[in-house]
């Protein structure tokens, strides 16, 4: 790999003053060149994978009703758009996967911090909250239709269901098992309630946060098309349905896809705050 | 070292502090035994005693980290009651906070409140003393062990504190760097002169900074090692900077060595 062979050391290495000893720098490819290769080695499996899907379904070893070819998959996308429904589709279901998932990590982050915070609290609403967890996401499903009707209601707050635990497990025990060292540290210096926690705890997380936040978008989407499956007029999850039953699998394949390329748009929205949040927080 | 830049600013009064037969239980155990102790205001004062003889228990409760169960500590003559602004204490980790840089870090040592420019001048200040304003912008985890504690002194400096308590802070440094640290503390000193009380395990280390060296233990050896007491005071004499290869510190050595159960094999030479 000869990408970075012309790269120049930008910086000295430092020099530890008392020991003389040098302080390694670790020396990176730029970062252009970096997001270059990235963006190209990513790209080459979805090629290569297209690439085969089209030889597999134009040779006829598999029948077009069971894997249709990947022009055809975009036709039905085009097709969706030019009707104007694909648009809906779209932006229904990702106003429902972004509205339950800011609920569900507010609450999370709130519930989290007050059990990891407070042993009381802790032995009070664990138990409970972990009961909650192990419910199974579907089982929900039927009792929020009753009590939120099958309309926006239970379908964003089955989302927020699915985007609460992952952050309000992820957070609680990080806040808990904060350096007990450092907390002292800002104990030792006058700091307590809220200046403390701001100083000491809440920075001490970030990295728990952000990696929670993560988990719950991913399972966001989960509980979306779980939600939209069982009972919807319009979404992403309502298209899978109406396709299967329609024998539509060219728009089955096209909802797939995209369901990935949201999943992973949004996933990239939070990875770019991680990144700016390390790199203020990070250590 | 050059102080006269910082003579400009005015270092808080160094405090005596006067423990009077102060006691600490951790249940059943008793981990410090009525013991009394006066330091003068700018004495620099070593504790050592065998592991787990009340020595950082007793700099703890100087700092007013933790509270007595019996007797009484007072600073300056008005009693600790709690944590305290006028003393400071650096631990034997250097518990600096990762995501936040050098000066930073030396700002958490600060009165709490609105930053001034007064602010950011002693902390660059004290970044000069402990020789650190070339790597005030990086990050704990890009400077060295013993850069580290010197982050953690000019922190504990900040506030200038009457009192300056030392938890073994420089235990966990190579010898090298561990001699050059107690040079530095000696600068400081004369720049600040707070009044020092320094934990350590290291005889020479006591004998080359202190003015007083005392021994902590059991004053009964059929006791265990925990309810100390003062066993011994050994006063050092000469002025500092001392010979470290003097005569009569290897006298004082081996006595202090002993006094913990280390044979010495040394032959006095009274």
């Amino acid at each position: 790999m000869s990408l970075n062979s012309g790269t120049p050391v930008l910086e000295r290495p430092l020099v530890d003053d008392a020991t003389g000893a040098p302080v390694p720098v670790t020396s990176e490819p730029r970062p252009r060149r970096r997001w270059v290769r990235a963006t190209v080695l990513g790209a080459v499996i979805p090629i290569a994978v297209i690439v085969l899907w089209q030889a597999i379904a134009t040779s006829g070893l598999v029948p077009s009703y069971r894997l249709p070819t990947p022009l055809s998959v975009w036709a039905a996308g085009v097709d969706l758009y030019e009707r104007g429904v694909l648009y809906q589709h779209i932006a229904i279901s990702t106003q429902r996967v972004l509205l339950g998932f800011g609920i569900g990590a507010i609450v999370g982050l709130a519930l989290a911090s007050i059990v990891g915070l407070s042993a009381r609290a802790s032995e009070l609403f664990a138990p409970t909250l972990g009961a909650l967890r192990a419910v199974p996401s579907l089982a929900w499903v039927p009792l929020l239709g009753l009590y939120l009707g099958l309309n926006e209601d239970s379908k964003v707050a089955l989302v927020a269901i699915g985007a609460f635990f992952p952050v309000y497990t992820t957070v609680a025990p990080a806040l808990r098992h904060v350096d007990a060292h450092l907390v002292e540290l800002g104990r030792s210096y006058g700091y307590s309630g809220p200046a403390l926690l701001s100083l000491v705890q809440l920075p001490a997380v970030v990295p728990a946060v952000i990696s929670s936040l993560r988990l719950a978008l991913a399972q966001a989407w989960l509980f979306l098309v779980a939600g939209e499956l069982l009972g919807a007029s319009l979404g992403l999850g309502f298209l899978l349905v109406d396709s299967q039953q329609n024998g539509r699998i060219d728009r089955l394949f096209l909802t797939i896809i995209l369901l990935g390329i949201l999943g992973k748009g949004t996933d990239s929205a939070v990875g770019l705050l991680e990144r700016f949040l390390l790199k203020r927080w990070g250590s | 070292m050059s102080s006269s830049s910082l003579r400009s600013s005015t270092p808080a009064d160094a405090l005596s502090v006067s423990i009077r037969e102060l006691s600490r239980r951790f249940g059943d155990r008793v981990v410090l035994n009525e013991l009394s102790l006066e330091i003068a205001a700018g004495e620099i004062v070593a504790l050592i005693g065998p592991s787990g003889c009340g020595k950082s228990t007793l700099l703890r409760h100087i700092g007013g980290l933790d509270s007595p169960t019996g007797g009484s500590i007072a600073i300056g003559g008005a009693p600790v009651t709690g944590l305290d602004a006028r003393s400071a204490i650096a631990f034997q980790e250097p518990r600096l906070l990762p995501w936040r840089s050098i000066t930073r870090n030396v700002e958490v040592g600060l009165p709490r409140g609105k930053r001034t420019s007064a602010d950011r001048d002693r902390v660059a200040e004290l970044l000069e003393l402990v020789k650190l304003s070339s790597s005030a912008h990086l990050r704990p985890r890009e400077i060295s062990g013993g850069m580290a504690q010197r982050v953690s002194l000019a922190r504990a400096l900040a506030r200038r504190p009457g009192v300056l308590l030392l938890d073994e802070p420089f235990g966990a440094l190579d010898a090298l760097t561990r001699l050059s640290m107690q040079d530095l503390l000696l600068d400081l000193h004369a720049a600040e002169p707070a009044t020092i009380v320094i934990v350590t395990h290291d005889v020479d280390e006591a004998l080359y900074l202190a003015d007083r060296v005392i021994l902590l233990g059991a004053i009964d050896p059929t006791e265990s090692a925990a309810q100390a007491s003062i066993r011994s005071t050994v006063v050092v004499p000469g002025l500092r900077p001392r010979d470290r290869g003097s005569g009569d510190l290897a006298e004082l050595r081996a006595e202090l060595l002993e006094g913990l159960g280390v044979p010495t094999h040394h032959l006095s030479a009274r």
